[in-house]
């Protein structure tokens, strides 16, 4: 299969992802530039952590109005999975294809550490390589990672099973201790976790593997159908 | 030739004679006079004055530093490139290449100490990328005063915010660094930045402007009013009745840093043949940028119009653009035919770049304003013949009159004081701090900030870097010369406790004013310390700093030249922290432990100050024991190794215990007051039992077995009078919780 990272200015964590996908995964991968208006050919979009322009004005609020926006719409809405990890989440969610914002982490201040993570639906298109409620440790690095929705929202996030990890111990003040959720399609994930950065032992944890691994059995359970 | 001509709103050449206008420039008398009589054999206008004045200072031109300077070990093997260019680099096998330096911006932060420190972040940066390396990590060493008053804390948090903010946003990981707290930097608080980056050794750029007709290209953020004389503004001491100096504060955007780096990168490893040479327009900005690429090319002058350059602010004078500290600017050369490629992959990463000048023949260093010459002088006066002063040398007094009797700790009950030693802040744990800085990105941080050293792996590769900055000002303030080795020595021993052998060093040399005979003193003896241990340690001085005339109302700080140092391992097997592993492994203490008082934290903590002779050390025994411990290493032998330093014994046994909450239950012919001693050499070092006969006899008498890990969460430690016996949650509780509380 092969994997699309999207590059805006101001990404830094695409390079991450590329060797996650390409050395650990030893899936097929390619950057793509936030210039470009196609995601042609790709079975899954990742949008990388990083400041896209700086973060000035919101985190992601810039990013948004990219030229390559209009064709993510288009690949999401074609129902292949769409994964953004904290700057890609922001983005998702100044785009409108993720409900809620994230906000100014409580404490004011930017945190980089390991964070347990319930798994709180393992029957996703990101998350079935895990078991329900299993704790898995993925690093955060965030300013701005304070989830908020509304409690309509929250309650339809609840009852579709869109809340796919929830924080053990909630590091920055999220509504629900919640650290990733998909659209209602369940096609499209954000999460303010890293998982790329936790991909080999000698990083501290490859419990990430087990994200790009449950996008990749998707694709290529969908690939037996098209061609079965 | 046409008449060089003044602005109309600045001071004419015959008022900054008369009124003596140089000096608040930060230029001497003798300067002066040596510009006009010497060099332009006419009265120099303003704008040439402050083309000198930035030129000449301390920062830009090492005048009272060079001297003291030369004296460094600079000479090795694997050394590509040493001192002089933006960084020096060390070749590490397979091509490659490990690019470094350490930039202070204490001043800057003294005054404004969330942009003093973005903006230290981003001057090193390019300085690592100029060479052609992409950055791969930082370090920030740090001294602050210990917090008492509210604004204490908001300098502290804001320096720290500042530097979290930068990093964050570019992406290069913040992976360590040391902080400490000492009144002697109240008010002069030191940031010091390093940054290491990686690089193909067949892709060396270098900062030069050759060939006549070249194009000099101006790249990156336009220039406004900020941090005009920056320079010679670092070159000044502060007072309490100057605290206004806000103007010569820099103002960082990491945004724009990032596409001018990631486009500079670009232009080196893509468009090589059209590049002539690159540079950062740091301290001094636009002149010493284009005056030192035009100096190091050698026989060549230069003209820039300067109506071409990108403009922040309007009517900004020939001064002002010479020398506004604008941050994220590089100035390139490029090949004369070559200027529409270069410019236009700087479009593409959305980054300005245009053309405001060129290589010219002759000497002459000239600049057009409006269509007029505005400046001419020779371009080696400005970089290469800056004046160098001899600067007198005298013991300080408190030298003279130090005694050798070390300082007798008063222990009567050692588990209390080991629990007040855990809360002193420089032994305190730094999680709050380091905790706000990405220490991950880029996905090679193998060990993170809180062991030894941060260790980064070379991806691809089997081998990895260790990297650690240290220096104890105390011990140099009791004996700058044995100090220095001191400072030097210990960064060794955190590299090697990484599993790493040390490659060489970079520097930030922290001092007073070098025109006190006392200081200057202290800088010389610190830089021949230094230097005998480099050469002790094979590892060499590749780049460097100095930062001078750090002192508040005539009070300077303690002599503290940071090292910087980086080390190779090879094999990741190799990797080694400090936290004990598991119940049952030997623990054992490498080197002997002897009477370490007079400049200790138990003597600072229990009196309050530091005073008498600085304890003795030995180098040659140093080498020793870190070679052994190399060795054990090596061999496979060792679960884990730390540094015996700040606190003694006790405290790093303690810090051993912290990773994994694991318990001693240990036994010592050493006396309770021994195991805060400060003594050098020393390595607490875990081994599994399986690897016991191995490990003695490679050790010999040079390890003492202290006893078991356990798994029951105490702490025992039985000494000859007296034993320690704590929870390890409890003194991590303390140890933890320390510094985020004094920051409340």
């Amino acid at each position: 299969m092969k994997f699309a990272i999207l590059a805006f200015p101001g990404s830094n964590c695409e390079m991450d992802l590329y060797y996650a996908i390409q050395d650990i995964m030893k899936e097929e991968v390619e950057l793509v530039s936030y210039k470009k208006d196609s995601l042609a050919g790709f079975d899954a979009v990742l949008i990388p952590g990083g400041f896209s322009y700086g973060d000035y004005l919101r985190s992601g609020a810039i990013a948004r109005f990219s030229p390559i926006i209009p064709a993510l719409r288009e690949f999401a809405k074609s129902g292949k999975p769409v994964l953004g990890i904290c700057n890609g989440f922001q983005i998702l969610t100044e785009a409108g294809l993720l409900p809620g914002s994230l906000q100014k982490n409580v404490s004011a201040k930017f945190i980089c550490k390991p964070e347990p993570l319930v798994v709180n639906n393992a029957d996703s298109m990101f998350s079935s390589t895990f078991k329900l409620a299993q704790i898995i440790n993925l690093p955060i690095a965030h300013g701005d990672g304070n989830y908020y929705c509304d409690q309509e929202t929250l309650k339809q996030l609840i009852a579709n099973d869109q809340i796919i990890f929830k924080y053990r111990n909630n590091p920055n003040g999220s509504v629900a201790n919640i650290a990733g959720i998909t659209n209602k399609a369940g096609n499209v994930l954000g999460m303010m976790p890293h998982p790329e950065r936790a991909v080999e032992d000698i990083l501290g944890s490859s419990d990430g593997v087990g994200i790009f691994q449950s996008i990749v059995n998707y694709a290529k359970s969908r690939e037996v159908v098209a061609h079965g | 030739m046409d008449k060089v001509i003044s602005q109309p709103v600045e001071a004419t050449p015959e008022q900054i004679k008369d009124q003596k206008l140089y000096q608040s420039m930060g230029l001497s008398d003798h300067e002066y006079h040596l510009i006009k009589d010497e060099v332009l054999h006419r009265l120099p206008n303003y704008t040439e004055v402050g083309l000198f004045s930035g030129m000449w200072s301390e920062h830009c031109s090492y005048k009272n530093s060079k001297p003291v300077l030369k004296k460094f070990y600079t000479k090795g093997d694997r050394v590509v490139k040493g001192p002089g260019e933006g960084a020096g680099i060390i070749d590490i096998g397979d091509n490659q290449g490990v690019v470094f330096k350490a930039e202070s911006h204490n001043h800057p932060s003294a005054v404004e100490p969330f942009q003093g420190a973005t903006t230290g972040v981003g001057g090193i940066l390019r300085d690592i990328f100029s060479m052609g390396a992409r950055p791969i990590a930082c370090l920030d060493s740090l001294r602050f005063s210990a917090p008492k008053i509210d604004e204490d804390r908001y300098f502290i948090s804001q320096i720290v915010a500042g530097i979290s903010s930068y990093g964050n946003c570019i992406g290069v990981p913040t992976v360590g660094g040391d902080t400490t707290f000492d009144d002697a930097y109240e008010h002069n608080p030191l940031v010091n930045v390093m940054c290491v980056g990686l690089m193909d050794l067949d892709k060396i750029e270098v900062g030069a402007a050759a060939g006549v007709g070249n194009s000099i290209v101006y790249v990156g953020a336009k220039t406004g009013r900020d941090g005009i004389n920056g320079a010679s503004f670092a070159s000044f001491q502060f007072d309490s009745e100057h605290e206004s100096q806000r103007s010569a504060v820099q103002v960082g955007d990491p945004f724009t840093e990032k596409l001018v780096m990631e486009a500079c990168l670009d232009v080196i490893n893509n468009h090589a043949e059209s590049l002539i040479g690159i540079q950062d327009m740091g301290a001094a900005g636009l002149v010493s940028s284009s005056a030192e690429m035009g100096s190091k090319a050698g026989g060549n002058g230069m003209l820039l119009d300067l109506d071409l350059v990108p403009q922040r602010e309007a009517n900004m004078t020939p001064f002002e653009l010479m020398l506004s500290e604008s941050q994220e600017r590089m100035l390139l050369c490029v090949k004369a035919g070559h200027e529409d490629e270069v410019l236009k992959v700087f479009a593409d990463h959305g980054v300005d770049a245009v053309v405001i000048g060129y290589v010219t023949e002759g000497d002459r260093y000239q600049l057009q304003h409006h269509g007029k010459l505005v400046a001419d002088v020779p371009v080696d006066s400005l970089a290469s013949q800056a004046p160098v002063y001899h600067r007198e040398s005298e013991m300080p007094a408190h030298l003279k009159t130090a005694e050798p009797t070390q300082f007798d700790p008063i222990i009567k009950n050692p588990t209390a004081v080991l629990k007040q030693m855990l809360t002193q802040l420089t032994i305190a744990s730094k999680e709050s701090i380091y905790q706000t800085y990405d220490t991950q990105v880029q996905t090679n941080t193998v060990v993170a900030p809180g062991s030894d050293a941060a260790v980064v792996r070379v991806r691809h590769y089997d081998k990895a870097l260790a990297i650690t900055t240290d220096v104890n000002g105390r011990y140099l303030y009791l004996n700058p010369r044995i100090g220095g080795q001191m400072a030097v020595a210990e960064a060794a021993r955190n590299i090697v406790a990484s599993g790493a052998v040390p490659l060489g060093i970079t520097d930030c040399l922290n001092f007073g004013n070098p025109e006190k005979p006392d200081q200057f003193y202290e800088l010389d003896q610190a830089v021949m310390g230094m230097s005998d241990a480099c050469e002790k340690f094979k590892t060499p001085v590749i780049s460097g700093n100095v930062s001078l005339n750090n002192e508040y109302d005539n009070v300077p700080i303690y002599p503290t030249p940071m090292v910087g140092m980086v080390g190779l391992i090879k094999g990741l097997k190799h990797v080694t922290t400090q936290d004990f592993k598991q119940a049952g492994d030997l623990v054992y203490v490498i080197g002997k432990t002897e009477a370490g008082f007079n400049g200790s934290q138990i003597q600072k903590m229990q009196t309050g100050g530091i005073s008498g002779q600085l304890f003795d050390f030995d180098l040659d025994y140093e080498a020793q024991m870190q070679q052994l411990v190399t060795k054990a290493i090596e061999n496979d032998l060792v679960q884990s190794a730390h540094d015996v330093s700040e606190g003694g014994l006790i405290t790093a046994i303690a810090e051993s215990t912290f990773g994994n909450l694991l318990g001693v239950d240990f036994a010592s012919d050493l006396n309770v007051k021994q195991f805060f001693s400060e003594s050098q050499s020393r390595f607490v070092v875990s081994i599994a039992p399986k690897n016991q006969a191995a490990f003695e006899k490679l050790m010999g008498q040079n390890a003492v077995r202290l006893g078991k890990v356990t798994d029951d969460n105490h702490l025992f430690v039985s000494a000859a009078d007296g034993y320690f016996d704590l929870d390890v949650d409890e003194a991590f509780k303390l140890w933890k919780g320390a510094l985020p509380c004094s920051l409340k």
